[in-house]
C-alpha cells in the first residue's frame, strides 16, 4: 500500500473528504465490518405478526432461520408498511425476540403439591387428565342450581378464571365458551383492571 | 389527559408530533411532567383525582362563552331533549343526584329519563351496579323504550332541556373552584380552554387522548364522560382529527373487552343473563326497547346467533335455542370479590391465564392471601412469575402469614406459547383485529391457549359423555368440533376455523357472513361475536390484510380490519352536516352523494346506507329503519349522542366532582365527599386510609399515583426477565418534589418507603422538579409517584407497589381506583418481618382505621336524612392484620362492619 492509498484508508480523511460528513456510512467502514451483514440476511422466511407488548398494534417482521436444532426465530423488526407504526418499534417491542428465545422461558409442565416446598416435573396429558378431574370437583362443590327464590342460577362459583389480555381473540372466545358451558361465572380479564 | 403517551404508547406517539409538525397544538393536563409534557407546547400539572372538576371547567367556561359549535349540538346531540320533571340536580342535592338509596348506595335511575319517552322499567341501581351495568354498553347504547316521541325544544331554552340542565349543573365549576381544587393557575386553565375552544367548528377539530390515568379512579367512567362532552360540545366526534381516543394497554385488551373473558358480558357487549330473566325473550326485552331506535334493536339476531354457535344442531326454537343453558348472574362477580371469597373460602380452584395479579392487581396482599386458600391454581404463562410462586416467594413469607408446609393450594404450571409460536389475532386500541402468522413451533410442553382450553374442554367432554346429570347438558351439546392440525392425541386445534365461526355462518348455505346485517334471529345463522362479522367478508381472512401504506390512502382500509364493518372512524355520519355535505372541504371523510342516493367517502360510512340526510321516521318506528336522516349515532337508542345520560350510567346522567376515596381535600363543590355510588368493600384485610370528613387523613398527609415506564410491562413478567429491559431500568424508585424531600428528609439515590394502612414499599428516591407541589385552597399538597412494575422475581427485583392500593371500584366498571389514594413516605427502608406489621399497625392506630373507615359514603346533607353523619362515632376494634372471618353471607350488601 502506498503512502496515498494508506492516508485514503483513514475513516477521518474519507469523511473529511468524501460525501459521508458525518461518518456514519461508508466513511466509518472497514474490511471488517463490508464482510458483515445483518443476522436477517440468513432468514428462510418472514413472518407477519404483531407487537405482543401496548395495544398500539405495531406490525412485527419475524426472520426465521434453521439449523440443526430446527427453526427458530433470528430477528424481530418493526414493518415498514404498517400505516399504525410504519416500521418503529419501542424499547419493548424492540426486545421482543429475547422475550421469546430468552433462556427465562419455562417449557415443562411443574407441579407444586399441597404443602410442598419444592416444584416436581409432571407430563403434560397427565396433568391436563389431573386438571380434568380437579375442575369437575371444583365445579361440584361450587354448584348452585337456584337462588334463594327459586330463579334458575345454573352456575358454579367453584371456578374462577383471570386472562391476561395478551391471549388471542379466538383464545378467549374459547376460554368463555368453555366456561360458560360449564356454568362458571367468575370469568375475569385485565379489562376490568 | 390521564397519559403519559410518548412512554406508555411510544410509537403511536409519533402520530402526535406529525400533528404538531402540521401545526397542531399540543397540551398536556397530567400531574406529572413526563416527556410526553417535555414534548407537548404547554404541560399544566393538576392534582391526580381532580380532572372532572378540571373538565367541568371547560364546559362551564364553553357555554358561558357561547363557545359550542351549536349547529353539530343541535343536530346531533340530546342537547334539545326535555327532561322528566321529577329530575333533581346536585345543585339541589348538595352533590346527589335524585333517586338516591342511602341503604344500598345507589341510584334509581328512573327521574332522569326524557319527558315523554316511553316509561322506563323501574330500575335497580343496586343490580345494575352489581353487574358493573355501565359497561354493558360497549356496542349497543343503554335501552330506551322508545327513541322517537321525545319531547324537544329546538330553541335549547327550555329550564328543563339538556342544553339549560347541563348550562345549571357546571355553573360553579369557575376558573376559580378550578384552582382552588386542582391547583391550576387561572391563567394556565384560561390558556386550556382558549387552545381547545378554538379547534372546534367547520374547519377544525381537536382529539383528547387518555389513558388508565383515567379510567382507574371511583368515577372513571365519568372523568370519560366529562371528556366525552366537551368534545361533542365542540363537535369533534365523528369527525377526522376529532374524537375521545382510549389508548389501551395491552396487545389485546379491547378484544378480551369485544369478545370476553368478564363476568358480565357474552360476546359482542351482550350482558350476560340475569336470575330474573324468565327466559330469551324476557331478556331481549330487558336488553333493548321495543320501540328504540338502531342497530342494537336487533339484539335478538345477535343472540341467537351466538346460542347456535355455542350449541349448534341442540339450540333450535322449540327450545329458545338453549338459553337456559347460559348461566345466570345475580351480582358482583368481579375479580376482587372472588379474591375475596376465595380468602373467605368460597372458591376452590383459580385459573390465571397469562396474568400475575400477586404483582398486578390493586392490593397484592389480598391476592396473594385468596391464592393462599384455594384447592388449585393453574397458572400459564411464558416465564415463572410471582403468582405461581406465592407460596415460596410472596412477602406474607417474610412477615409469617403465608407458610408453605401449611398451604394447601395445589399449584400447576404450564408454559405457554408466545405470540410467535401461535396464529390468531390481536385487537389493537382502536378496534382494528391484525392476524399474526405463526413463524415457529414452541418448543416441550409450550402450548397456546386455544391448545389448553380446547383439550380441557375434550377431556371434561369425555369424562362426562355418559353422564345423565342435567347440568352436564351444556356441555354435552356443546359445539366443540372445531378443526385440528397435526396428528396425535393432542393436535393444535385451529385458530383460523374459531375465527370464521366468531365471523359466523349462513346455516342453509354453508356461506360465510359479510356482515352482521345478514344475521337472524330464526336460527339459520351462526356467528360467536356479532360485532366481528365480516372480519371473513368474502371468505377472506380480512385480518390478515397488509396492503403497504405507501399503496392506499391514509384512512387505509386495506390494513387489517377493524369492528364494526371495517369503519375506522365510529359514527362517521357527523363528519357531514345535516345535509350530508361535509363540514368543510379539509376535514371531509364520509358524505351524501345525491345523484347515487347513498352515503360514501374515504372510510366505511357509519349509517344506513341509502337513508338520505333529510329523512324522517314515522312516530312509534323502530329499529334502523327509525334513524332520521340526521340521527349519527345508530347505535344509540335515540340516534343522538348523550351530553345527559338518561340511563346506562349508574353513579348519575352528568359527571359531577368528587374527591377520590382517600383524599387529603374536602370537596368544595358539594357536601358529597367522595362519589356516593362508588364501590366500598369494607373488611378487615382491605383498609382505608381516613379522607374528609374522618380525621386522622394527616397521617397520611400525600397524594399518591402511579404509572409504567416505557421499558417495562405491567406486572414485569414480560420484562423483567429481559436483560436489555432490566439494564435499562434497574430499579423500583419513587419521585418526589424538591420541597417535600426537604420537608421529609429525603435524600436522591437513598432508600426511602412509602406507607399506607396496607402495606410499606421501598423505593430508591429520585428528587425531580418533575413533581410539583400544588397550592390548594390555601395549602400546599404534595404528590408522590411511583412505577409499579417490581415484584420478587426476574432479573430485577423490588418491592410490589400495587400492595399500597386498597379496594374501591368505579361502580360502572368495578376497576379500582388505583391511580390516587393518599400516602406517608419516610426515609430509610421499611421494617421487615413481624414488625412491617406491627409498623402498619401503629400507622392505622395513630389514623384512628377502623372497618368503617371510608365506609360511609353519604356525606351529603341531605333533608330529612341523617345517614350523612360522617362515621366519626364508630369505635370499631382497630383493623387487625389477619384476614376477616367469613360474615358474608349471600346476597349481602359488601358492607361488613361486624367483621
Amino acid at each position: 500500500m502506498g503512502v496515498s492509498d494508506w492516508i485514503r484508508s483513514w475513516p477521518v480523511y474519507r469523511q473529511l473528504t468524501g460525501a459521508d460528513r458525518l461518518g456514519r456510512g461508508d466513511a466509518a467502514a472497514s474490511p471488517q465490518s463490508r464482510e458483515r451483514q445483518p443476522r436477517t440476511a440468513d432468514a428462510d422466511r418472514v413472518a407477519a405478526s404483531v407487537c405482543p407488548y401496548c395495544a398500539v398494534g405495531c406490525a412485527q417482521n419475524v426472520y426465521v432461520g434453521s439449523d440443526a436444532a430446527g427453526e427458530r426465530v433470528l430477528q424481530i423488526e418493526g414493518n415498514p408498511d404498517s400505516p399504525v407504526s410504519r416500521g418503529r418499534l419501542c424499547p419493548k417491542g424492540s426486545a421482543s425476540k429475547q422475550l421469546v428465545t430468552g433462556d427465562h422461558r419455562e417449557d415443562r409442565v411443574l407441579y407444586r403439591p399441597a404443602y410442598g416446598t419444592e416444584w416436581q416435573e409432571l407430563d403434560l396429558p397427565t396433568a391436563m387428565d389431573m386438571l380434568a378431574d380437579r375442575v369437575l370437583d371444583a365445579r361440584r362443590k361450587g354448584w348452585q342450581e337456584t337462588d334463594a327464590h327459586g330463579n334458575p342460577l345454573r352456575r358454579t362459583q367453584g371456578i374462577a378464571s383471570l386472562g391476561g389480555a395478551t391471549l388471542d381473540n379466538e383464545e378467549n372466545y374459547l376460554i368463555k365458551k368453555l366456561f360458560t358451558a360449564l356454568g362458571a361465572v367468575q370469568i375475569e380479564n385485565q379489562a376490568r383492571i | 389527559m390521564g397519559s403519559n403517551m410518548a412512554e406508555a404508547h411510544p410509537v403511536g406517539f409519533q402520530w402526535v408530533m406529525e400533528a404538531k409538525t402540521r401545526g397542531a397544538t399540543v397540551l398536556h393536563i397530567d400531574p406529572r411532567f413526563t416527556r410526553t409534557s417535555a414534548l407537548a407546547d404547554k404541560h399544566v400539572p393538576l392534582r391526580a383525582g381532580s380532572d372532572i372538576a378540571f373538565l367541568g371547567g371547560v364546559i362551564n367556561h364553553i357555554l358561558s362563552n357561547d363557545l359550542d359549535f351549536r349547529e353539530y349540538v343541535q343536530a346531533y346531540t340530546n342537547a334539545s331533549f326535555l327532561v322528566s320533571e321529577e329530575f333533581v340536580d346536585t345543585e339541589d342535592l348538595d352533590g346527589l343526584f335524585s333517586g338516591y338509596d342511602p341503604d344500598t348506595s345507589t341510584y334509581d335511575t328512573s327521574t332522569w329519563q326524557y319527558e315523554n319517552g316511553f316509561p322506563e322499567d323501574s330500575v335497580e341501581g343496586d343490580r345494575h351496579r352489581e353487574q358493573s351495568a355501565g359497561e354493558q354498553h360497549g356496542s349497543g347504547g343503554p335501552k330506551l323504550e322508545s327513541g322517537t316521541g321525545i319531547a324537544t325544544d329546538e330553541t335549547l331554552q327550555h329550564p328543563r332541556c339538556v342544553f339549560q340542565i347541563l348550562k345549571r349543573h357546571f355553573s360553579r365549576y369557575t376558573p376559580e373552584m378550578v384552582e382552588r381544587i386542582c391547583g391550576v393557575s387561572r391563567d394556565d386553565f384560561l390558556e386550556v380552554c382558549r387552545a381547545w375552544t378554538s379547534a372546534s367548528g367547520r374547519e377544525h377539530t381537536a382529539a383528547l387522548v387518555y389513558s388508565v390515568g383515567w379510567t382507574q379512579h371511583s368515577m372513571g367512567a365519568q372523568y370519560i364522560r366529562a371528556g366525552a362532552i366537551i368534545q361533542l360540545l365542540l363537535g369533534n366526534i365523528g369527525r377526522p382529527g376529532g374524537g375521545v381516543l382510549a389508548l389501551r394497554g395491552h396487545a389485546s385488551i379491547q378484544g378480551s373487552t369485544d369478545i370476553p373473558t368478564l363476568y358480565n358480558l357474552l360476546p359482542g357487549y351482550l350482558p350476560m343473563p340475569d336470575a330474573r330473566h324468565a327466559g330469551k325473550a324476557d331478556y331481549v326485552e330487558s336488553i333493548r326497547g321495543t320501540h328504540q331506535k338502531g342497530y342494537w334493536h336487533n339484539a335478538d339476531d345477535y343472540l341467537v346467533s351466538l346460542l347456535k354457535e355455542y350449541w349448534g344442531e341442540a339450540a333450535s326454537e322449540e327450545n329458545d335455542y338453549r338459553f337456559d343453558y347460559l348461566p345466570r348472574i345475580d351480582g358482583d362477580h368481579g375479580t376482587y370479590r372472588t379474591v375475596m371469597d376465595m380468602i373467605d373460602g368460597k372458591v376452590f380452584g383459580y385459573f390465571l391465564l397469562g396474568q400475575n395479579p400477586a404483582v398486578g392487581s390493586a392490593h397484592g396482599r389480598l391476592q396473594r392471601l385468596g391464592m393462599a386458600n384455594l384447592d388449585w391454581l393453574v397458572v400459564r404463562d411464558l416465564t415463572m412469575i410471582e403468582s405461581a410462586e406465592f407460596w415460596r416467594n410472596a412477602p406474607e413469607i417474610e412477615t409469617g402469614e403465608i407458610v408453605a408446609e401449611q398451604c394447601r393450594t395445589e399449584v400447576f404450571f404450564f408454559p405457554a406459547a408466545s405470540h410467535v409460536e401461535k396464529e390468531g389475532t390481536f385487537t389493537q386500541t382502536q378496534r382494528m383485529l391484525q392476524w399474526r402468522d405463526r413463524a415457529v413451533e414452541p418448543r416441550g410442553d409450550q402450548r397456546s391457549e386455544l391448545w389448553f382450553i380446547y383439550h380441557l374442554g375434550r377431556l371434561l367432554r369425555r369424562k362426562l359423555a355418559r353422564s345423565t346429570d342435567d347440568r352436564d347438558r351444556p356441555l354435552q351439546d356443546l359445539a366443540w368440533d372445531y378443526r385440528t392440525e397435526g396428528d396425535g392425541d393432542f393436535p393444535e386445534p385451529s385458530a383460523d376455523d374459531v375465527l370464521r365461526r366468531i365471523n359466523g355462518v349462513d346455516l342453509t348455505t354453508g356461506e360465510l357472513l359479510d356482515s352482521y346485517l345478514q344475521l337472524r334471529s330464526d336460527g339459520t345463522t351462526a356467528a360467536g361475536c356479532w360485532i366481528y362479522s365480516g372480519v371473513y367478508a368474502g371468505g377472506v381472512n380480512r385480518a390478515r390484510n397488509r396492503t403497504a401504506r405507501t399503496e392506499q390512502d391514509e384512512t387505509a382500509l386495506e390494513w387489517g380490519w377493524a369492528w364494526p364493518a371495517n369503519r375506522r372512524v365510529l359514527y362517521n355520519r357527523a363528519s357531514a352536516d345535516p345535509q350530508g355535505r361535509p363540514w368543510s372541504e379539509r376535514k371531509k371523510l364520509v358524505w351524501w352523494d345525491a345523484e347515487r342516493g347513498e352515503w360514501t367517502g374515504h372510510d366505511v360510512p357509519d349509517f344506513p346506507k341509502t337513508t338520505p340526510p333529510g329523512f324522517e321516521p314515522e312516530y312509534g318506528e323502530a329499529g334502523p329503519g327509525a334513524l332520521a336522516g340526521d340521527d349519527p349515532f345508530i347505535m344509540q337508542a335515540d340516534g343522538k349522542a348523550w351530553l345527559f345520560a338518561p340511563s346506562g350510567v349508574v353513579d348519575g346522567p352528568l359527571p359531577t366532582h368528587y374527591e377520590p376515596h382517600e383524599s387529603p381535600m374536602p370537596n368544595l363543590l358539594y357536601g358529597q365527599q367522595g362519589s356516593p355510588a362508588r364501590k366500598v368493600y369494607s373488611r378487615a384485610d382491605n383498609p382505608s386510609n381516613p379522607a374528609p370528613p374522618e380525621s386522622g387523613g394527616e397521617v397520611f398527609p400525600f397524594v399518591f399515583t402511579a404509572a409504567r415506564l416505557t421499558e417495562h410491562h405491567t406486572a414485569g413478567g414480560m420484562s423483567r426477565q429481559l436483560a436489555y429491559l432490566s439494564e435499562l431500568q434497574p430499579a423500583l424508585f419513587v419521585e418526589v418534589s424538591p420541597q417535600l424531600a426537604a420537608e421529609r428528609g429525603l435524600t436522591n439515590l437513598d432508600w426511602a418507603h412509602v406507607v399506607t394502612s396496607r402495606a410499606a414499599v421501598d423505593a430508591r428516591v429520585l428528587v425531580t422538579e418533575r413533581m410539583r407541589p400544588l397550592r390548594l385552597d390555601g395549602r400546599v399538597v404534595h404528590q408522590v409517584w411511583m412505577p409499579y412494575h417490581w415484584g420478587p422475581s426476574g432479573k430485577v427485583d423490588g418491592d410490589i407497589v400495587n400492595d399500597l392500593l386498597g379496594v374501591v371500584l368505579d361502580p360502572n366498571t368495578l376497576i379500582q381506583e388505583s391511580k390516587v389514594a393518599t400516602c406517608d413516605i419516610r426515609p430509610g427502608r421499611r421494617p421487615r418481618g413481624r414488625e412491617l406489621l406491627e409498623y402498619l399497625a401503629e400507622y392505622r392506630r395513630r389514623a384512628g382505621v377502623t372497618v368503617a373507615t371510608g365506609s360511609h359514603v353519604l356525606t351529603a346533607d341531605t333533608a330529612g336524612s341523617d345517614a350523612a353523619a360522617p362515621g366519626m362515632t364508630v369505635s370499631d376494634a382497630t383493623v387487625s392484620d389477619r384476614p376477616a372471618p367469613d360474615t358474608t353471607a349471600p346476597d349481602t350488601t359488601d358492607r361488613e362492619e361486624d367483621a
